[in-house]
């Protein structure tokens, strides 16, 4: 047993780390929250072009066929830098068009996912889905019917600003029958999955960014994080964070080999991640006091995205029941 | 990466399961912190030396198997899953050899590892004192040198199973005009029915004997009996305590036993309120399982565990009392009745569980000391006042 990333699975996180830090994401998220999608595309070509999007794209269609370890390691840093879009949406897009069985559409949209010139989005159940406004086509998955489109209805705003909700409008019936809701099963999987490893790498920044605040902050004279009460709480964070990562891992694995428990494994690793990524979310506002409950700190980008995320694609209820019920 | 077994491995689990089968008592012993219990849980010590299973991680010589670590992970998720007696040997075998593996002599080695596999001698941590508790550098408890050895002086509290053990081994200073209080202490080894030594059991919360205070007067301990370098023994005992909060002290089989164990009571009759803490018992018995796989292919890989093990025993420490006490509100009136009593559900296991759960905040460094710890040597947050 090796429960370890490799060299290469590192490497490939530092390099995506590296270039998104260094494109300014919360400009891009700003813009994005303002309908403005510009930067967010720009940010999604790159990504692009260091793999991402190829990730959960058959090889007959220019992508590596699903690789879940590496999807969670990308939608780790993904995380980590807020970067907005419907990014798990996109890849599940992916995930649902190569198990549907409809050729045509396959075809038409799986090569330009994989090159990041199709931004997609798609909802299964539910009355919204996201960011439809900025999607070159909505897949909308209700009960055994998918229907694709590109109208919706009014945007509607979100706590999480950079989070933009709409109702999929008309569109045309894709497929029907038993073939759309295996197709949308697997595709939640693979949304579950990226959107536990997304709620990881977010986790992970709040914190960081928190522990580097409360070192420089002072009052009394001394650092605040030289309190207990402070250290405490972060180590509790930490706690939580890093006992959920080996449930993302061992949940990509679960899914990478086809495993009977990948259902149970996905849903412990995205509540675990989701209820971090949160808390770690409510300890940094806490500990930025004021400043932390200011839309002018670029971590309250971060703070807001928390929550969504923790209820997307399985809220901690149904991942809970859904451990159970094996 | 993968979490997959070899197929030797998977032979040494089906290996263990097999023998824990046919020798696991069918009926569970009576606890272990009782004087009745505790000869009953050494009977069953001398069981699994006789056939290689006390001590499958040390080597063939002092009665192991040199089982790997995760040989020694899978052994445990077997002996818990199979309900198998608690330990009485766990001070010795988890805090005492590790020492004595890396600080020891061969001679030490050679007279003491035998007859602690064997089941023959029960250690006892002398550790804490009624003064020193989380700050355990400021013990009082004196060694004066002596013709051929030293004498042991002093107080020591809260040493599990003392009442019952043969041995102790505990820091005792032996230098007290050192400008720092870690320094000037050195790590023995000493017997519990020597002259000069006084045991009286300290009753737990339910009334059992669980561990118990030492009086020391004057008591002989032989040069043989310091482990490293009179003086040393702080360094010599932070090593221990790292293993005692680290991958040996509770192994994760123990809690994904009881997670099973839990969601099959929730299974008689399913209900969604319980069903949430119940579901969190189990994703966090998983992690733990998880955490500690990827911390033995870390160590497999050359890397050591430092400061990671504080967040371990945060974490199972809390998921074990979490636990438990789902248990004890799924089972409602009789949630209520102590391990002992005649109706209690499952001989009484839960409730025990229970009991002994409450501890695992205190002892083997209290979480308020880990939480320090990890904010400080993890995060690296300024000290400050505790």
């Amino acid at each position: 047993m090796r429960f370890l990333l490799t060299d290469e699975q590192r490497e490939f996180g530092r390099t995506l780390d590296g270039m998104l830090g260094a494109s300014g994401t919360p400009a891009a998220v700003r813009a994005w929250a303002s309908g403005d999608h510009k930067p967010g595309r720009h940010l999604w070509a790159r990504l692009a072009e260091a793999g991402v999007w190829g990730l959960a794209v058959p090889e007959e269609h220019d992508g590596t066929g699903l690789l879940p370890v590496e999807l969670t390691v990308a939608f780790g840093e993904l995380g980590r830098h807020a970067v907005p879009g419907p990014l798990a949406e996109t890849v599940a897009a992916a995930a649902f068009l190569d198990r549907l069985g409809e050729e045509a559409a396959a075809g038409e949209w799986l090569p330009r996912i994989a090159t990041g010139d199709a931004v997609v989005s798609l909802g299964i159940g539910g009355p919204y889905v996201l960011d439809a406004d900025a999607a070159d086509a909505v897949f909308a998955v209700q009960n055994d019917q998918v229907r694709i489109t590109r109208r919706h209805g009014a945007v509607q705003p979100s706590l999480d600003p950079a989070r933009r909700l709409a109702r999929p409008l008309d569109g045309t019936l894709l497929a029907q029958g038993p073939a759309v809701a295996a197709a949308a099963a697997h595709a939640t999987d693979v949304a579950r999955l990226a959107t536990a490893a997304q709620s990881l790498g977010l986790g992970r920044a709040l914190l960081a960014e928190t522990v580097a605040y409360v070192k420089q902050r002072t009052q009394f004279q001394v650092a605040i994080g030289s309190f207990q009460a402070v250290k405490h709480r972060l180590a509790d964070t930490l706690i939580g964070l890093e006992f959920a990562r080996p449930l993302v891992h061992a949940a990509a694995l679960a899914v990478a080999a086809g495993a009977p428990s990948a259902g149970r494994d996905l849903a412990a690793a995205k509540v675990a991640s989701g209820e971090a990524a949160y808390a770690a979310a409510r300890t940094a506002l806490q500990l930025h006091g004021a400043l932390g409950y200011t839309e002018e700190l670029d971590l309250s980008l971060w703070i807001r995205k928390a929550r969504a995320l923790r209820d997307a694609w399985g809220t901690p209820a149904e991942c809970r029941a859904r451990v159970l019920a094996d | 990466m993968d979490l997959d077994f070899t197929a030797d491995e998977d032979a040494f689990r089906a290996e263990a399961r097999a023998w824990l089968a046919d020798h696991t008592p069918a009926t569970p012993l009576p606890s272990l912190e009782t004087e009745q219990g505790f000869a009953a849980h050494r009977e069953w010590e001398h069981q699994l030396a006789a056939d290689r299973w006390s001590v499958v991680s040390w080597p063939e010589k002092y009665g192991g198997r040199g089982a790997s670590i995760l040989e020694w992970l899978i052994f445990e998720e077997e002996y818990y899953a199979a309900g198998a007696p608690g330990r009485v040997s766990q001070n010795g075998i988890n805090l005492l050899a590790p020492t004595l593996f890396e600080h020891g002599t061969d001679e030490q080695r050679a007279r003491v590892l035998g007859p602690m596999a064997g089941g023959e001698v029960i250690w006892a941590q002398a550790w804490s004192e009624p003064e020193s508790g989380s700050d355990l550098a400021s013990l009082r408890s004196t060694a004066v040198r002596t013709a051929g050895g030293w004498l042991l002086s002093g107080q020591k509290t809260w040493s599990s199973r003392a009442a019952f053990a043969d041995r102790a081994f505990g820091l005792f200073r032996s230098d007290p005009a050192t400008p720092r209080p870690h320094q000037g202490l050195t790590y023995l080894m000493f017997p519990l029915d020597a002259p000069g030594v006084t045991v009286r059991p300290i009753g737990r919360l339910d009334g059992k004997p669980a561990f118990a205070e030492l009086f020391l007067d004057e008591v002989f301990v032989p040069d043989a009996d310091v482990i490293g370098e009179p003086g040393q023994g702080w360094r010599v005992a932070m090593s221990t305590a790292g293993n005692e909060r680290g991958l040996t002290l509770r192994s994760p089989g123990r809690f994904t036993a009881a997670a099973d164990r839990l969601a099959a009571l929730w299974r008689e009759a399913p209900d969604p309120v319980l069903g949430e803490r119940v579901a969190d018992a189990v994703i966090g018995a998983r992690a733990y399982q998880l955490f500690t796989y990827a911390n033995a292919s870390r160590i497999a890989a050359g890397s050591s565990i430092g400061a990671e093990s504080s967040l371990n025993k945060v974490f199972w420490s809390e998921l074990d009392i979490a636990l438990h006490e789902t248990a004890l509100d799924r089972l409602g009136p009789y949630g209520t009745l102590a391990d002992d009593a005649a109706e209690a559900p499952s001989h009484g296991s839960w409730a025990e569980g229970y009991t002994f759960s409450l501890a695992g905040p205190i002892y083997a460094g209290t979480n308020e000391i880990q939480r320090d710890i990890i904010a400080e040597r993890l995060l690296g947050l300024p000290k400050g006042r505790r």
